[in-house]
C-alpha cells in the first residue's frame, strides 16, 4: 500500500539530493573534521560549507550556528545557559503550549526552586501578550516561546515577545523547529538571542539540530569536553548529518515560496473540503496566523486513535491530539490550554503537509475521511440528537 | 503504534453488534466524553428473563475500546445473567488474544458496563449519569470517595479492580482504570488502596481465639501464613514455605529474595509476632534451611 504521508510535523522524508550529499561521508570520506591531516580537512571544509548554508537560510552569520544532536538538545542548552549566565535570576517564562522539550525542562527546574510562569493562550491559540508583559521582571533569566506550534501551526509574535523580554534584560529563546523552512526567518532583522532548529523537520535526517546563538550573547555550554563548535558544544561532529542539513537548508530556501503557495493551497483545499463534508468539526487555531502546511481539525463525538487507525487502513498517515495515541491518558496539553471542549479534544486530527505532498494524496483524504467520521459517529453513544437534527 | 492482535484489529474494523436495542431489558452505561471513552451496552433477554438473546453496543473510544465492546457482546449472547456476570475483564482481553497493558482499562470498561446493566436490571437503584455534559464519575455505580479527580474514579471501584485483577503497583492500576494517568496527584492514594486491599484480603480473623485444639491451631497457623504473611513477603520479592508444625513450634524456610537475606532473622521475628498476635501467644518460629 502506498503511503499518503500527511504527518510532516512529526518527521519528513529525507530529500534525495540531501541523501546524495551526505552519502560519501560514511564509508569513503569518514575522516574526523578536527584532524590535522588532509583526510579530515576535506570533511572540515564540507562542514564549514554546511554551516554557511544553514546560516544563509536563517539570515545569520556562520559563527552563530552551533550544531547539536536535535531540537530538544538545543532547547535544553539554551535554557540552561541562560540560568548559568544569570545565577541570581530565578525566573523562567514559557507558554502552556510549548513542546515538551521546553516544558518538561522548565517543570523540572521548578522542582529545583526556580519560578516558572507558563503564559496562557486564547481559544484561537494566540499568546496572551498582556500576561507576558506583566510577568517579565528583573528576576527573569529567560523567556522561551515557540515560533510556531507543532499541533496547530499557530504562529507566535516572537519578535514582539523578544522586545518585552529584553526590556527587563532577560534572554529570549525561540523553539523554531516547526517554523524553519516553512516561513521566512531573518535573524539579521531580529533581536532574538537563541533559536532551535531540527533537521528532520525539513527533509534532513534525524539526529541533527542547531542552536542559533546571536553574536555577543554570553553562553555556557551544555556539553563540555572537546573544542568542537568553538567549545560551545563538545563532541565529535555528526559530519554526514551536518552536511545533509546544509543541503536541506539550501533546498528549503529555494522551496520557501512553494511552501506558502502550492503547499498552502493544498492545505486550504483539504481543510475546506473536510469542513464542508463533515458537520460538527472545527479547525483548532483557525482564523489565526498559522504555518502554511498544518491544519488541526477537531471532530466532535469521536476519538482520535480510532480515526487514525481507520485512516491507516487507506495508507493515510496523520496524527492526533488524542490521549490514546500517545500512551498518556489526557488529550493534548495544547488543545486543553486553548480550551478546546472535551467533546472534541479527543477527536482532533492533525494533517501536516510538505513540498512532497501531491494533489492525489489530498484527494484520497477528502474521499476517505468523511465516511470514517460517519462510521465512528454511528457507533458513538454521543451526539446522536445533534446529528439526527442535522440530517 | 500500538501492537494490537489481529483479533483486536478485526473487531475494531468490523465491529459486531453495533447499535441500540429499543426495547432492551438491561442497559449499562459507563465512561464519559471527557474521560475519552464511553460505552453503552444494551441487553435483550429471553421470555424467562434469564438468558441474553441479543446484545448491542455504542462506544466512543479508541480501537481497543471498540474491539472490547464488540468482543463483549459476542461473549455474552446466549449466556444466562449469572453466567454473564462471571465474565471478567481478563476474559474479554483473552477473547481478543490480549490487549497492550496500557489498554487494559478498555476491557475493564466492558466488564463494568455488563455488570452495571445486570445489576440495574435486577433492581438495584443506580444514579443517572449525564455523561455528555459533566465530567462526573466514570463508574457512577461504584459510590465512594473520588480518588482520581481527573477521571472521576472512586475508591470503591479501584478496590474492586485491584482485587479482581490482583494488581500490586500503581502503574498497573493506571493501565486498568486510567486512575492516576493524568496529573498523577492520586498515586499515593492508589498505593494506599493497594496496601489496603492486600491487607483486607487477610484482615478478617483479627481476633486471637481464646482456646485452640492442636488441629485448629495448625489450621489457623497455615491460614495466617497464607493470608497475612506471604503477601507481605511477595511485595518485596520474597516468600516462605511452611516446613513443619510441632505444637507451638513453627518451622519455616525462606524462599526467593528472603532466602539468604541478611535480615531474614528479622523477618522470622515478624512472622512470629504476627502468629502470636493472631493464633497463640506461645508460638515460636524457627527458620530452617531446608
Amino acid at each position: 500500500m502506498k503511503e499518503v504521508y500527511l504527518d510532516n510535523n512529526a518527521t519528513t522524508k529525507v530529500d534525495e539530493a540531501v541523501f546524495e550529499e551526505m552519502r560519501p561521508y560514511f564509508c569513503e570520506l569518514y575522516g574526523n573534521p578536527s584532524s590535522m591531516h588532509f583526510f579530515g580537512g576535506q570533511v572540515q571544509s564540507k562542514v564549514n560549507e554546511a554551516r554557511v548554508r544553514v546560516a544563509d537560510l536563517l539570515g545569520a552569520a556562520p559563527d552563530e550556528i552551533i550544531f547539536t544532536a536535535c531540537g530538544t538538545e538545543s532547547d535544553n542548552a539554551a535554557i540552561r545557559s541562560a540560568l548559568e549566565v544569570f545565577p541570581d535570576r530565578k525566573h523562567i517564562i514559557t507558554s502552556r503550549v510549548e513542546h515538551p522539550a521546553v516544558l518538561t525542562q522548565c517543570r523540572n527546574l521548578r522542582q529545583k526552586g526556580y519560578r516558572v510562569t507558563e503564559i496562557g493562550v486564547d481559544g484561537a491559540g494566540r499568546l496572551d501578550m498582556e500576561e507576558l508583559k506583566a510577568s517579565v521582571d528583573d528576576d527573569t533569566a529567560i523567556v522561551s516561546l515557540m515560533w510556531a506550534n507543532n499541533e496547530t501551526g499557530v504562529i507566535f509574535p516572537v519578535e514582539e515577545a523578544a522586545a518585552i523580554a529584553h526590556a527587563k534584560g532577560a534572554f529570549f529563546h525561540s523553539d523554531a523547529v516547526q517554523a524553519i523552512g516553512k516561513i521566512p526567518i531573518n535573524m539579521a532583522n531580529s533581536s532574538i538571542d537563541m533559536l532551535s532548529l531540527s533537521g528532520h523537520k525539513l527533509h534532513a535526517p534525524k539526529g541533527i539540530g542547531v542552536l542559533y546563538l546571536r553574536r555577543g550573547t554570553p553562553f555556557r555550554p551544555f556539553l563540555v569536553g572537546g573544542h568542537q563548535e568553538k567549545s560551545r558544544r563538545a563532541g565529535t561532529e555528526n559530519a554526514a548529518a551536518i552536511i545533509a542539513l546544509g543541503k536541506a537548508c539550501q533546498l528549503a530556501a529555494q522551496h520557501m515560496e512553494d511552501e506558502n503557495t502550492v503547499v498552502k493551497a493544498m492545505r486550504d483545499r483539504l481543510q475546506d473540503a473536510l469542513m464542508t463534508a463533515i458537520p460538527y468539526a472545527r479547525i483548532n487555531g483557525g482564523g489565526t496566523e498559522r504555518l502554511p502546511n498544518t491544519t488541526s481539525i477537531a471532530f466532535e463525538f469521536v476519538e482520535g486513535e480510532a480515526i487514525l487507525l481507520h485512516l491507516s487502513e487507506f495508507g493515510i498517515c496523520a496524527s492526533s491530539g488524542s490521549a490514546c495515541t500517545s500512551g498518556s491518558l489526557e488529550p493534548s496539553h495544547v488543545l486543553r490550554a486553548m480550551g478546546v471542549p472535551f467533546t472534541c479534544a479527543h477527536g482532533s486530527i492533525r494533517f501536516s503537509l510538505s513540498r512532497y505532498t501531491t494533489d492525489e494524496e489530498i484527494d484520497i483524504v477528502i474521499r476517505e475521511m468523511p465516511p470514517i467520521i460517519a462510521l465512528l459517529r454511528k457507533m458513538s453513544p454521543f451526539g446522536r440528537e445533534h446529528l439526527k437534527a442535522q440530517a | 503504534m500500538w501492537d494490537y492482535t489481529p483479533i483486536v484489529k478485526d473487531h475494531f474494523l468490523n465491529p459486531r453488534n453495533v447499535g441500540d436495542i429499543p426495547d432492551a431489558d438491561a442497559i449499562g452505561e459507563v465512561g464519559s466524553l471527557a474521560c475519552g471513552d464511553a460505552l453503552k451496552l444494551y441487553l435483550k433477554l429471553d421470555e424467562n428473563k434469564d438468558k441474553i438473546v441479543d446484545a448491542k453496543f455504542q462506544t466512543f473510544g479508541c480501537a481497543s475500546a471498540i474491539a472490547s465492546s464488540s468482543a463483549l457482546t459476542e461473549m455474552v449472547k446466549g449466556k444466562t445473567l449469572d453466567e454473564a456476570l462471571a465474565v471478567s475483564n481478563q476474559d474479554i482481553a483473552d477473547f481478543l488474544g490480549g490487549l497492550p497493558e496500557e489498554k487494559m482499562h478498555c476491557s475493564v470498561m466492558g466488564q463494568e458496563a455488563l455488570e452495571v446493566a445486570i445489576f440495574k436490571y435486577r433492581g438495584m437503584e443506580m444514579p443517572q449519569h449525564d455523561s455528555e455534559h459533566d465530567h462526573g464519575p466514570a463508574y457512577p455505580d461504584y459510590e465512594g470517595e473520588i480518588v482520581c479527580k481527573c477521571f472521576g474514579i472512586t475508591d470503591a471501584f479501584l478496590k474492586k479492580v485491584i482485587e479482581t485483577n490482583s494488581l500490586t503497583t500503581a502503574e498497573q492500576v493506571t493501565n486498568f482504570t486510567k486512575a492516576g494517568g493524568a496529573c498523577g496527584g492520586c498515586i499515593p492514594k492508589i498505593k494506599d488502596l493497594i496496601a489496603q486491599v492486600l491487607g483486607e484480603a487477610t484482615a478478617k480473623p483479627r481476633v486471637r481465639p481464646e482456646k485452640l485444639s492442636n488441629m485448629k491451631k495448625m489450621q489457623l497457623i497455615q491460614e495466617v501464613l497464607e493470608r497475612d504473611i506471604r503477601p507481605l513477603l511477595w511485595a518485596d520479592g520474597g516468600d516462605l514455605e511452611l516446613i513443619d508444625i510441632d505444637g507451638s513450634n513453627v518451622q519455616v524456610a525462606f524462599r526467593k529474595a528472603c532466602a539468604g537475606c541478611a535480615s531474614s532473622g528479622n523477618t522470622a521475628r515478624m512472622v512470629e509476632a504476627k502468629l502470636r498476635d493472631l493464633v497463640a501467644e506461645d508460638i515460636v518460629v524457627e527458620e530452617v534451611s531446608q
